[in-house]
């Protein structure tokens, strides 16, 4: 449905892209991971026809971006980073100019929307720049799915949105790959990689890696170590400790804890409590853990630095 | 055609929720016609004149009462010396100083000539040429009169002379808000096209809202369209309500058509809306429209013809002043209210702004980009 081969795309001596190549299945929901500055939003304009690429090419459901790109804007729709809908229209009148532009009415495709419309329905007159975070994320989607579009790109719509409203709108996207719809979704949260049904991970204008979540993290082939340490001090104090530690590969700290990884057998559990509790560091816990798609990240990361 | 009509909606729906608008609409008219076309007037009233009489004869006193009796000046008889009367200049606390030497009228009787000093403070150029003049001609009529005193030639039989009896077509009274009224009309206008057509189009630039709309089939035509349309539509209106202020405060006459002044103004609109939305097209900010936008209209507005005569700059000027949309419109209005001038009176003008605006208008549709 979407096909992307070797595209490049750099702003002045800037390189955003650095060939980039990927495939994705009708009505699958794929995700687009990387920090920011990784490429995802160039990546996103040029497939939704608003960037040129400076070479390579990109089809969406057999259109070239380039030359078909006037069939293309009518089967894409596209939520941008950046709320883009009319801050001084109220939420139906959003809708119905996004409906009317394309030259359909929102009664035609209401069941697309139904699900995610219904929630801000009773604020239906209330002006779409009066809205909370997540409701207006709820409307930007309608208005990208009032046209029926057969592709949906979305850019990174969960940014800036509360717990509870970035679970309902994963929820809704999955609901709308049921109903047949490709999507393509960026996100820089790494815990929304899981929900996806492949994924491919972005840094620095290049793809580390492609596959399912599943099978991505199955490929680290490192023992990877949690340490839950006490307080923020003693976290920083064991990390520097645990950079010079012999047969360590990486040290990163990942929110209360650090993550360690070595692929020498002779480090275990026990190993590094007694090197970390030899250096004055008391009340620490030590397991051994399963990598997340953040430890596969940080470790391509690493490897594409060196 | 459909998508046009729904863009247009959304323009409309959005300028008049924008509570700016009810005011700049009926607020901005009237200031102007109230007070601009007060102010900005070039008729000269009460030039302070002193009058530094040395001679104190029968034919200064004369000469001093012809300047008192014009509403032109006002007058106040001073004994100075040379450098008090240049202190007076100096100070403001007078426009003109006219001092009649010690033996003037003498001077005259024997030697049938006699010298009188005028100063004029030229800080105000055009100002001080015009009381200038005004005066010397005070002084040419009582020239004469004494002159044919003096020769002693019978009343029955003036002495020879041309006498030139001006009619001033169109403004009889020489009125000069008549002048300045449909000028300061076209100002409203064109801060009306230039100004929010175009920063509307970039404000979409600025609130990202134009990456939602570059995505849709929306053509780019319609889409400047969409931001021209509203804003001609209030830029009409205003015409239309600047006029009844004009007529109703100070009676301007209206002897042409509004229809013919509807068609002309909206092509101006068409040609000056072109112009913004290129410079919005090309503008990332509404900051960079507003101060591009704001320097064209002042050259504009001083190169227009509505303060200064067209016909008094150089020639080069003039030429320049052919891609000046305010001149075509300035002319254009002053010959449609004040001598009724039909659209056949002016096809040069007409066939001018049609071409300058469709130009211009594929010069921002060229230039708008549907990709960022």
């Amino acid at each position: 449905m979407i096909e992307v081969g070797n595209i490049e795309k750099s702003y002045g001596k800037q390189k955003a892209l650095k060939g980039i190549s990927l495939e994705v299945q009708k009505g699958e929901l794929f995700g687009l991971i990387g920090p920011d500055g990784a490429g995802k939003t160039t990546l996103m304009r040029i497939l939704v026809t608003l960037l040129l690429p400076d070479r390579g090419y990109a089809k969406m459901d057999g259109l070239d971006v380039v030359s078909d790109f006037r069939k293309i804007r009518t089967l894409v729709g596209y939520m941008p980073g950046r709320f883009s809908l009319y801050q001084d229209l109220t939420v139906e009148e959003n809708l119905q100019f996004f409906a009317t532009v394309f030259g359909g009415t929102i009664e035609a495709n209401y069941h697309l929307i139904r699900d995610i419309y219904s929630q801000i329905e009773p604020f239906k007159n209330r002006l779409a720049g009066k809205l909370s975070g997540g409701m207006k994320q709820k409307l930007a989607l309608s208005c990208s799915l009032i046209h029926a579009p057969k592709i949906l790109i979305l850019d990174e719509p969960t940014t800036g949105v509360d717990a509870v409203s970035r679970k309902e709108f994963w929820e809704m996207l999955n609901k709308l790959r049921h109903k047949g719809i490709t999507i393509l979704v960026s996100t820089p949260y790494m815990d929304e990689a899981n929900l996806c049904d492949r994924v491919a991970l972005l840094q620095n204008g290049t793809i580390l890696s492609i596959d399912t979540p599943k099978n991505i993290t199955a490929g680290f082939s490192k023992n990877l170590f949690g340490v839950k340490v006490e307080t923020t001090t003693q976290r920083f104090e064991c990390v520097g400790l645990l950079k010079e530690m012999q047969g360590i590969d990486s040290v990163f700290s990942f929110g209360e804890s650090i993550h360690i990884t070595s692929n020498q057998p002779a480090i275990q559990e026990i190993q590094v409590t007694e090197y970390l509790n030899g250096r004055g560091q008391q009340g620490i816990t030590v397991e051994r853990i399963s990598a997340s798609i953040e430890d596969v990240f940080m470790e391509l990361m690493q490897n594409e630095g060196n | 055609m459909r998508t046009i009509l729904y863009l247009l909606q959304k323009e409309f729906i959005q300028v008049f929720r924008n509570k700016a608008m009810l005011p700049i609409i009926f607020i901005m008219p009237l200031v102007q016609m109230l007070i601009l076309v007060y102010a900005a007037t070039m008729e000269l009233k009460k030039v302070d004149l002193t009058v530094v009489d040395l001679d104190l004869s029968e034919t200064t006193t004369r000469l001093t009462a012809k300047f008192e009796a014009s509403s032109f000046f006002h007058l106040t008889r001073a004994q100075l010396s040379s450098s008090e009367t240049d202190q007076m200049l100096l100070k403001g606390k007078s426009d003109l100083v006219v001092t009649f030497p010690q033996g003037f009228e003498k001077d005259l009787k024997r030697n049938n000539e006699a010298t009188v000093q005028i100063l004029v403070d030229a800080i105000n150029g055009s100002a001080a040429e015009l009381s200038n003049a005004y005066l010397q001609t005070v002084i040419g009529s009582f020239n004469q009169k004494i002159r044919a005193e003096m020769m002693g030639v019978p009343k029955f039989t003036p002495p020879q002379q041309v006498s030139v009896i001006p009619s001033y077509w169109y403004n009889p009274e020489l009125n000069f808000k008549f002048y300045m009224a449909p000028g300061i009309l076209v100002i409203l206008v064109t801060i009306i096209g230039l100004f929010l057509s175009s920063l509307n189009l970039v404000r979409e630039k600025e609130m990202g809202t134009i990456e939602q709309l570059n995505v849709t089939p929306i053509k780019k035509y319609h889409f400047i369209i969409g931001k021209m349309m509203p804003f001609l539509f209030i830029a009409l209106l205003d015409l239309t309500f600047g006029l009844l202020v004009a007529k109703i405060f100070f009676g301007l006459p209206f002897r042409g058509n509004i229809l013919t002044l509807y068609v002309f103004t909206s092509l101006y609109l068409f040609l000056v809306m072109s112009i913004g939305l290129f410079v919005s097209a090309i503008s990332d900010t509404q900051q960079q429209v507003l101060f591009v936008s704001f320097f064209f209209l002042i050259v504009f507005i001083i190169m227009s013809g509505l303060f200064t005569p067209v016909e008094s700059m150089p020639v080069w000027a003039q030429n320049l002043d052919k891609i000046n949309p305010l001149y075509y419109l300035i002319r254009i209005i002053r010959n449609v209210v004040l001598k009724g001038s039909g659209l056949l009176d002016m096809t040069r003008e007409l066939i001018s702004i049609t071409f300058y605006g469709l130009a211009m208008f594929s010069l921002a549709v060229w230039r708008y980009r549907k990709t960022v």
